[in-house]
């Protein structure tokens, strides 16, 4: 079996946000992590490997340095990685994104492509859908659950009250949650193994059947008009009252703000 | 000359930081509290395995260098000491003699299982009688047809009633040096649950007291003919290059003490309001910590610097003793300054920085004292 996942260089919420003048997120300056839903996917990918056998190429997009988010997951297990960056890539929304993606997974065989739910700096879940579109195969999103059964996955997907049970022929593509299972961590061996393997890196001219309108920035849709990091509030004000003097308290405080 | 990492040594950082920080801080308060073993906590390192970081791939370890394994060390000792020593005596002081002086059989029936993380090693050479003093041994073991039979014991161990193999020291024999009679000593390989090896008081300790500190006791302890390691009468010397190595996992552990009391400190600085400012705004806070900081980098210097020479010299004892020497002493500054700029919430328990100040302390004494490592430097120096 060959299993696909893409895996996302975030921001680490930790090590607060920088922004371009132009709105889109100044990558290069900032402390990163593996986007924890892209981790579980990569995880849950070595799990049926460790089960079934399967060889696992991650692939992510991105500046040069995401090469890092690459090398890391194969240091937990993953067998090869592939880095698409390039500069007319940049600046990309999801759609040019998984545009971008989908060129590059035409390439690679697959049985079966993972991805995340969603990554926690764009918070749409739209890129791993929008690929299995591109490609023309079945998306089951939200898996809390994967098994293989002959030549078809089983999946448990995650709804609010209650799960589904979707059935799907591979090649299909998967959406996977972090609460899918706890990612393992790197061993020390394999971090030195990981840094002795190449990666295969690719740029615009090895996608495979997309179009440049479809690409980057010029190719995205999406337009921000504005961003900005949280805005830190006040400490705010602490009183200490029994529960009827806090509502009488709260209830003058919204009159005097015309809230009520 | 370039003193920033390599990425896979950031990256190996970056995985011993973040089990530390999931995996062993949230039971460091409670293992020195109750001084349990941390068993499953040493499952776990075992299971990626942080028992074998700089044996060989094909002796079950994971083929890095001694300063990751030093990194390694420094971040598990950074929020619990006793974590950090166990992996320390396992390494250092088990699997890497067996690794240097052992023969192909005892590679693959004890180094294999020890890096893998299947057992656990010691290291058996103080003895009430013999401290920095090493010569003055009274355990002996005796060859009887194809069996040594050992009687004696050995007090202090770490890792004592929690490891599986032992490498032990004993006396031989005699031998004339320079017209004088000598102790000949020798080192063992000695199973747990070999008949004759029991072991006695568990030490209550001052600090480190999740580790299993044991006396071990030989009674006619009879062990196979082969499990004699390296050479007979070369113990003196294994022990010695042992202990260089040794120095270097203590020596992390002291940085790792040392970081953990000042990144302790500078969150509590900023926090911990007096006269209506947060204590971290005066100056004589912010000039201790000044210092803290620069004596914790000297240190980390020095202690990778030995770790790099362990891995290109053949010899590394003066690299080695400096390293121990300025970090045990930094942990012991740092950490005691750590509490007394915490103030009297530094004396609680609560706090993490009360138990690393009890935890540094030992790093100044074993695997040779600081007096110790001044007689290696001193010793080169006026050769």
């Amino acid at each position: 079996m060959k299993i696909v996942v893409c895996v996302k260089q975030v921001p680490d919420t930790a090590g607060g946000v920088k922004f371009n003048p132009d709105g889109t997120l100044d990558r290069g300056a900032m402390l990163t992590i593996m986007n924890p839903d892209d981790k579980a996917g990569l995880e849950a990918a070595l799990r049926l490997k460790d089960q079934y056998g399967a060889e696992v190429t991650v692939v992510t997009m991105g500046l040069p340095k995401a090469e890092e988010v690459l090398r890391e997951a194969m240091a937990m297990g993953a067998d090869k990685g592939v880095l698409v960056t390039d500069r007319v890539l940049g600046g990309a929304d999801t759609w040019a994104t998984s545009t971008t993606l989908a060129g590059a997974i035409r390439n690679l065989e697959y049985d079966l492509i993972i991805t995340g739910r969603q990554a926690i700096d764009g918070d749409t879940a739209q890129v791993g859908p929008q690929i299995s579109e591109h490609l023309d195969i079945p998306v089951i999103s939200y898996a809390q659950d994967i098994k293989i059964e002959g030549d078809s996955v089983v999946v448990e997907r995650q709804y609010e009250d209650r799960y589904h049970v979707v059935k799907a022929k591979m090649p299909c593509l998967i959406t996977a949650l972090s609460e899918l299972n706890e990612p393992r961590y790197m061993t020390p061996g394999g971090i030195f193994d990981a840094y002795k393997q190449e990666i295969t890196v690719w740029g615009r001219a090895d996608l495979k059947d997309v179009d440049d309108a479809n690409l980057g920035l010029k190719g995205s849709p999406t337009k921000i008009a504005k961003a900005s990091d949280k805005v830190r509030k006040g400490a705010g004000e602490k009183v200490s009252l029994d529960p009827d003097e806090s509502v009488s308290y709260i209830v003058d405080k919204l009159k005097v703000k015309h809230v009520i | 000359m370039d003193f920033t990492l390599s990425k896979e040594h950031e990256m190996a950082r970056a995985l011993f930081k973040e089990f530390a920080e999931k995996e062993v801080k949230p039971l460091a308060q409670e293992v020195d509290e109750t001084e349990v073993f941390p068993r499953e906590t040493v499952e776990k390192m075992a299971k990626l395995g942080f028992l074998g970081i700089p044996v060989p791939k094909e002796y079950g370890g994971q083929g890095c260098d001694p300063l990751t394994y030093a990194m390694c060390v420094e971040e598990l000792s950074k929020v619990c000491g006793t974590t950090g020593v166990i992996v320390s005596a396992h390494t250092s002081l088990c699997c890497d003699p067996i690794m240097t002086y052992g023969t192909e059989e005892q590679k693959q029936k004890y180094l294999v299982p020890l890096a893998k993380g299947e057992k656990l090693g010691a290291f058996g050479l103080t003895e009430p009688g013999a401290g920095t003093d090493a010569q003055g041994q009274q355990t002996k073991a005796v060859l009887d047809g194809e069996e040594w039979v050992l009687n004696g014991s050995k007090c202090f161990i770490t890792n004592g009633k929690e490891a599986d193999v032992y490498v032990i020291f004993a006396i031989t024999g005699t031998v004339e040096k320079r017209g004088r009679l000598q102790k000949e000593i020798s080192a063992f390989i000695v199973e747990k649950g070999t008949p004759g090896f029991t072991f006695g008081t568990k030490e209550k300790k001052m600090g480190i007291r999740g580790s299993s500190t044991y006396e071990l006791i030989f009674t006619d302890c009879r062990i196979p003919k082969e499990n004699l390691l390296g050479q007979q009468g070369k113990g003196f010397n294994i022990a010695m290059h042992t202990l260089d190595g040794g120095r270097i996992g203590i020596a992390s552990q002291a940085l790792g003490l040392a970081e953990g009391a000042l990144d302790n400190t500078v969150a509590y600085v900023k926090e911990r309001k007096q006269f209506g400012r947060a204590i971290g705004a005066f100056q004589n806070t912010q000039f201790q910590l000044a210092d803290m900081a620069t004596k914790v980098e000297a240190a980390q210097l020095l202690v990778y610097k030995a770790a790099m020479a362990k891995a290109t010299q053949k010899v590394y004892s003066v690299e080695a003793a400096k390293a121990k020497l300025y970090a045990a002493e930094v942990a012991m500054e740092v950490t005691t300054k750590a509490v007394q700029l915490h103030g009297g919430y530094g004396y609680i328990r609560e706090y993490d920085v009360e138990r690393m100040m009890r935890d540094a302390k030992i790093t100044e004494i074993y695997e040779g004292t600081s007096e110790v490592q001044r007689m290696v430097i001193s010793g080169a120096l006026l050769k």
